[in-house]
């Protein structure tokens, strides 16, 4: 009865099939892959599948669906957009992506995307060209634009479609923050026609197609905005006056958020002003050309770049045997219930892992409870999350005061106090209570695993899971292996840390590991300046410039100033000279400041900074802790703001050579990721081996050794840099 | 053959009152010859040796595997001891099927949330939220792989409306597996015996080997009731679909209508009385006195507090952190260790006020809290490498007239349930009455002892026996520690066989009674 038009023997993304009913089926189904993505050939696909529509009298009208079980089109294919290396290029490939979409929209037949799962970038884009969007109701049912995370615009005018459909408040809001859209949220925009169960979703969307075709119109939302939200709409986008408000209020926010450094979110702005202003047709060609220019610009390709380590890390085992399996783990127990340890139980809850959270009494597992319920209320408040999902993650969590219900853990990971010898006692304790075969994972940031596993019966069973503060937001999980943990036992902590939700990079043991360590250089280094006459506000306000997202010395109040005095000296000892830090930290700590947990250290906290109004005001008495004077209102930095940066950084970038020159790393690629994302270095930079590789290995190397002449042996460039300036090489190819 | 069935079936490792049922190993044969000469000779004198050979025996054997009873089943020599003619129906049944397997029904672990009056401590968890939350710990606790459950059968008495099946939802709130499958029961005041027993029926039925029993009550939130008036208008009014049909559906309210009901079941609804009221008359029909009923409650204060003070309840009692979780609950707050006669002589009677004797102090309050039990065919509880708490014997229920003696039901059950596990009350190593009311302690006691009650009632010539005062609820009961209704059976199974091993006993008797004219009565055994 129904006949495929397409030939058989060679695949096609897209193929037409006809069905009696009068609907052709358009699916969308790139040949040998898990997800559809937009290819070279998607234009020229998709303008064929076009012809044989029209051609075909017997069909009235058309469903777009995927052949992908649980996602639409996921967007265009990144390496694709990685081998634009021309402007021309790249505009050329949108201005076809833009004549096929005209086509698929100019279409006499109507056609209705049915869309299960995510409908991404160019996958949205392809939704809002059909007459017609419906959705399954599930919850893999998103619709978004991601492209400005990756430093991109959408390149298929899906902005001004999103515009006209839902207004620009709507498509200003997706396109900047590249956020998803759920089906309901669809609903009510005017996005989706309707939302239905997934079994029904062909056959409702091929209904409505055929009535499209009749000439019927197309429903409205079921509930019209409220009031206010319809006075704001006409107050805002249906008049010159109002746009200009809503576009001068978008500029400035977007100028506070990127700081000048991620150029898509002015282009995609510029778009859609041209298209309120001007029209369609005017905004097409000023976004082929923002796309043009930011697809082949730095810092897409330093995001693409960070995508793909992600996507990389999403399928390493964090072993190099692939004969290495991870095992299961359905129970971890949490040996801690405080700020870390919540949040490690919590991460693991959320993702299904059933959690045995301890402490040393019933009050203290009470702390950590209220602190896992109140994550998940937060969520359910904003709805989220059900109150049923809610109810069904706690259930996950059990807390004890003893080792009873430690049994069946399969990891236990410890969040206590950082003691060598309370990590011994618990080491001792768990493997004791808990089966032979245990993982016990450590959360020190600090202590080798080496010397806590130095007194383990099994000590194969021991790694480190080096979870970053707050748990539940910070991205990187850092795995360390000591010379005898067992592959197995690395891989499953990386499994793990994966199911947890955490891009997990795997570091060899050491003092520091990897992140702790290349943070102590910049700090010191800080401190240096602090030393040299330099504010603590001065040196905060060029590294927030240069794209950290705070400065080193209110990350010195926010890890803990004891803390950083107590690892100051270990470093050192591991490392040498390298890592001396000035007398400062110890003044500051004999001085009792600790930082923001004891609400005194470089900063003014609670009530004292309450009192000076918003923002952070720096304790003044600091100077003269130190023995400085106080900067006066006139105070000029003794360096230009370059010249900080460049200090801090190029100690942050030599540490993070020096670690890769030992092999702490297992590539530059988890260096890159774990600066990123654990200690927030810029991502328009890429890394700090990426950053080596912008500047190149001999310009690094002489900035270093021009450093290392004027402030001595604390500048001592890594082994690693000299060899790669000596051989022109670069960590990425 | 009943007796001697079950006689020696316990003698030869027989499971409960399907001590007959047992298809027992060749080592098993010798004990039950012993026994069955035992209960030739006479029937008391056979049960009171017979725990002496008992101790050790089942671990003997506990990697045997069961074989099917080779020899005819014994000749019936029951006749004679048979209390009653249910007992005897109960071992022909047992007897016919003794070759269903030798496993005894364990009772692996136990737990029970702090009991709490009611509106205090746990009032912000509704009565899911206490099953869950004891269910979760029990297996925490047990150390047991939550995918070796396949049953678990839990109670509540009060109602609630937001939930149909509180079995399930605990299951859920657990986070337990969602294959386990669940049923509620209610048996009013002995819900969680029902819980355990149904259970036991489904393990010995051969449906299920692991299973949890239990249940919970939140006395605080108790559903209050709308009007019949109001529920039907509102009814109405969600089927109205203009603003007139709206209109008329209101305009019948009145003001009145308004006012919330109290829920039905505080009274008999056969009777139309209240359960203290019930005591009340149970108390002056058995010339049961005020200082009778005070010594019983002063026992029970002084006998909880002890357990609480000599560690024997935190072994047994969980934590529980109610939401905001600011404050850990750990402990009963009802129980007082400064309980004394003459405090509680001056408390003023509370249903009749001239002539009552039946006070706040020698009753049972409301309380909330939560039990559960870990029950597990005795074969797959040795597989699993645990050591049961103990085992269940036999059990039976019985019910009277609401309108005679509400609560002396558990008269009638005990001897049944005795004779059932082919053992006499004398036999009991502890017993443990459920204190819904001192007076009803009292009356039932004295019924068990009276040879006219059996007479009369029981179709005895022989009263079923005298409790020993230094056996009965040992660790306190219901009126010391509360009462959540749907609880008590779970905390009195857990606490009396920890109370049996410690002791070294062999045999202990659960009695509770039950709104409707219900009552139960439990045989447990030792490991």
């Amino acid at each position: 009865m129904t006949q495929t038009t397409t030939t058989a023997d060679s695949p096609r993304a897209i193929r037409l099939e006809a069905r009696p009913d009068g609907v052709g089926l358009v699916t969308f189904d790139v040949p040998g892959a898990s997800q559809n993505t937009l290819r070279p050939d998607f234009g020229a696909d998709l303008a064929r599948v076009c012809d044989e529509l029209e051609r075909n009298p017997e069909l009235r009208a058309a469903v777009l669906v995927s052949g992908k079980p649980d996602g639409f089109v996921a967007g265009a294919d990144l390496d694709m957009l990685k081998g634009l290396t021309s402007v021309d290029a790249a505009r050329q490939m949108v201005e076809a992506g833009h004549r096929a979409l005209d086509r698929l929209a100019g279409l006499a037949k109507p056609v209705v995307a049915a869309i299960h799962g995510a409908a991404l970038g160019g996958g949205f884009e392809i939704a809002l060209a059909c007459r017609a969007r419906v959705l399954s109701s599930s919850k893999k049912t998103v619709l978004g634009f991601p492209e400005v995370r990756l430093g991109l615009l959408p390149g298929l005018n899906g902005l001004q479609r999103l515009a006209a459909l839902a207004g620009l408040q709507v498509a200003l809001d997706h396109g900047l923050t590249g956020k998803n859209m759920s089906p309901d949220k669809a609903r009510r925009f005017g996005v989706a026609a309707d939302v239905v169960p997934e079994p029904i979703l062909v056959r409702v969307a091929s209904e409505l197609a055929l009535a499209l075709a009749e000439g019927a119109a197309l429903s409205q939302p079921r509930k019209s905005p409220p009031p206010v939200e319809r006075l704001k709409t006409l107050a805002l986008e249906k008049n010159p006056l109002g746009r200009r408000v809503v576009f001068r209020q978008a500029r400035a926010a977007v100028k506070k958020s990127t700081g000048g450094r991620y150029p898509a979110p002015g282009r995609i702005l510029d778009v859609l002003e041209t298209f309120a202003k001007k029209g369609f047709e005017a905004s097409r060609a000023v976004e082929a050309e923002a796309f043009a220019e930011l697809v082949t610009g730095d810092v897409s390709a330093r995001l693409v770049g960070i995508f793909f380590a992600t996507t990389a890390l999403k399928k390493d085992t964090g072993v190099d045997d692939p004969s290495v399996a991870p095992r299961e783990v359905r129970k971890v127990g949490v040996l801690g219930a405080g700020l870390m340890g919540a949040g490690i139980a919590y991460v693991s809850i959320d993702n299904g892992i059933a959690v045995r959270l301890k402490d040393r009494d019933a009050a203290s597992v009470a702390r950590g409870l209220r602190q896992v319920t109140t994550l998940l209320d937060e969520r359910v408040k904003k709805k989220r999350l059900g109150q049923g999902e809610r109810d069904q993650k706690l259930a996950l969590l059990s807390g004890t005061s003893d080792y009873s219900g430690m049994r069946q853990a399969d990891v236990v990971v410890e969040a206590v106090f950082e003691d060598l010898a309370l990590k011994h006692r618990v080491l001792a304790e768990v493997e004791a209570s808990c089966r032979e075969d245990v993982i016990f994972a450590s959360n020190t940031s600090s202590l080798p695993i080496g010397q806590i596993a130095a007194r383990a019966r099994r000590p194969e069973n021991v790694v480190g899971m080096h979870y970053f503060s707050p748990v539940h937001k910070m991205p990187l999980l850092e795995v360390i292996t000591t010379e005898r943990t067992a592959p197995e036992v690395v891989a499953t902590a990386v499994a793990l840390g994966k199911r947890q939700g955490k891009t997990v990079i795997v570091v060899r043991d050491g003092v520091g590991f990897y992140t702790s360590r290349i943070l102590g250089p910049y700090m010191n280094e800080a401190a240096w300046l602090l030393t040299e006459g330099c504010s603590v506000d001065g040196i905060d306000r060029a590294l927030v410039a240069w794209g950290w997202p705070v400065g080193p010395l209110t990350l010195l109040d926010e890890v803990g100033i004891d803390v950083a005095a107590h690892v100051g000296p270990i470093m050192v000892g591991a490392f040498g000279e390298r890592m001396q830090p000035p007398a400062t930290v110890q003044k500051l700590v004999e001085d009792g400041r600790k930082g923001r947990k004891n609400d005194k250290g470089l900063y003014l906290y609670g009530a004292a900074a309450k009192e000076l109004g918003r923002g952070k005001h720096v304790d003044a008495t600091v100077y003269g802790v130190l023995g400085l004077p106080v900067p006066g209102r006139r105070h000029k930095e003794p360096y230009p703001v370059e010249e900080i940066q460049r200090r801090c950084v190029l100690q942050f970038v030599n540490e993070a050579l020096h670690c890769h020159g030992e092999g702490v790393l297992r590539s530059a690629r988890d260096g890159d990721i774990g600066a990123v994302f654990g200690l927030g270095f810029p991502p328009f930079l890429g890394g700090p081996f990426r950053y080596a590789d912008t500047l190149g290995a001999a310009t690094l190397l002489g900035q270093i050794e021009a450093l290392a002449e004027r402030h001595g042996k604390r500048w001592s460039p890594a082994p690693l840099l000299v060899e790669m300036a000596k051989g022109h090489r670069r960590f990425y190819g | 053959m009943a007796a001697t069935g079950k006689g020696k079936g316990r003698a030869g490792g027989g499971a409960g009152n399907g001590a007959a049922r047992s298809g027992k190993t060749k080592a098993d044969d010798a004990d039950a010859e012993a026994a069955a000469s035992r209960t030739a000779k006479g029937r008391s004198k056979a049960e009171a040796a017979a725990p002496a050979a008992e101790p050790a025996e089942p671990r003997r054997k506990s990697a045997a595997a069961p074989k099917a009873e080779p020899s005819a089943p014994p000749p019936d020599a029951t006749t004679d001891a048979a209390p009653n003619a249910a007992a005897k129906q109960e071992a022909q049944r047992a007897a016919s099927a003794s070759r269903q397997g030798p496993d005894r029904i364990a009772i692996v672990a136990g737990l029970r949330t702090p009991f709490q009056k009611a509106g205090t401590g746990l009032r912000r968890l509704r009565t899911t939220d206490l099953g869950a939350a004891v269910v979760k710990e029990l297996v925490q606790r047990a150390e047991l792989d939550p995918r070796e459950i396949g049953l678990c059968v839990y109670g509540q008495v009060v109602p609630s409306v937001d939930w149909l099946n509180v079995a399930r939802e605990v299951v859920f709130g657990a986070g337990l597996p969602r294959t386990i499958e669940a049923f509620s029961v209610s048996r009013a005041c002995a819900t969680s015996i029902q819980a355990l027993t149904s259970a036991a029926d489904a393990i010995r039925g051969g449906q299920h080997d692991v299973a949890i029993a239990g249940g919970a009550d939140s006395t605080t939130d108790v559903p209050l009731k709308v009007s019949a008036r109001l529920r039907d208008t509102l009814m109405a009014l969600q089927k109205a679909k203009t603003m007139g049909a709206r209109w008329k559906a209101l305009s019948g309210l009145s003001a009145r209508d308004l006012l919330p009901g109290v829920p039905g079941f505080s009274r008999e609804p056969s009777t139309g009385e209240q359960m203290g009221e019930a005591a009340e008359k149970m108390a002056k029909l058995n010339g049961v006195t005020r200082e009778e009923q005070d010594a019983v409650a002063l026992a029970s204060h002084q006998n909880a507090a002890r357990a609480w003070a000599d560690g024997t309840y935190a072994a047994e009692v969980m934590p529980v952190v109610p939401p905001p979780f600011d404050e850990v609950v750990e402990r009963d707050n009802i129980v007082r260790d400064d309980a004394t006669l003459e405090a509680l002589a001056k408390l003023p009677p509370a249903f009749d006020r001239r002539h009552g004797t039946i006070t706040a102090g020698n009753a049972s309050p409301l309380t909330d809290g939560a039990s559960a039990l870990l029950v597990m065919r005795e074969s797959k509880a040795k597989a699993l490498g645990y050591t049961p708490l103990g085992y269940v014997k036999s059990w039976a229920y019985a019910a009277v007239d609401p309108g005679w003696q509400l609560l002396m039901a558990p008269v009638f059950a005990a001897p049944v349930a005795l004779a059932r596990a082919g053992l006499a009350l004398g036999d009991m190593d502890l017993v443990d009455v459920h204190e819904a009311f001192a007076a009803q302690v009292v009356a039932n006691l004295k019924a068990l002892g009276s040879r006219a009650f059996a007479a009369q009632h029981l179709g005895r010539s022989e009263a079923v026996g005298e409790v020993d005062p230094d056996k009965l609820n040992v660790n306190g009961g219901s009126i010391a520690l509360g009462h959540p209704f749907a609880a008590t059976g779970g905390r009195m199974v857990l606490s009396t066989l920890r109370a049996l091993g410690k002791r070294g006993g062999h045999h202990a008797l659960l009695t509770v009674c039950a709104a409707g004219g219900l009552g139960a009565a439990v045989v447990l055994e030792a490991p």
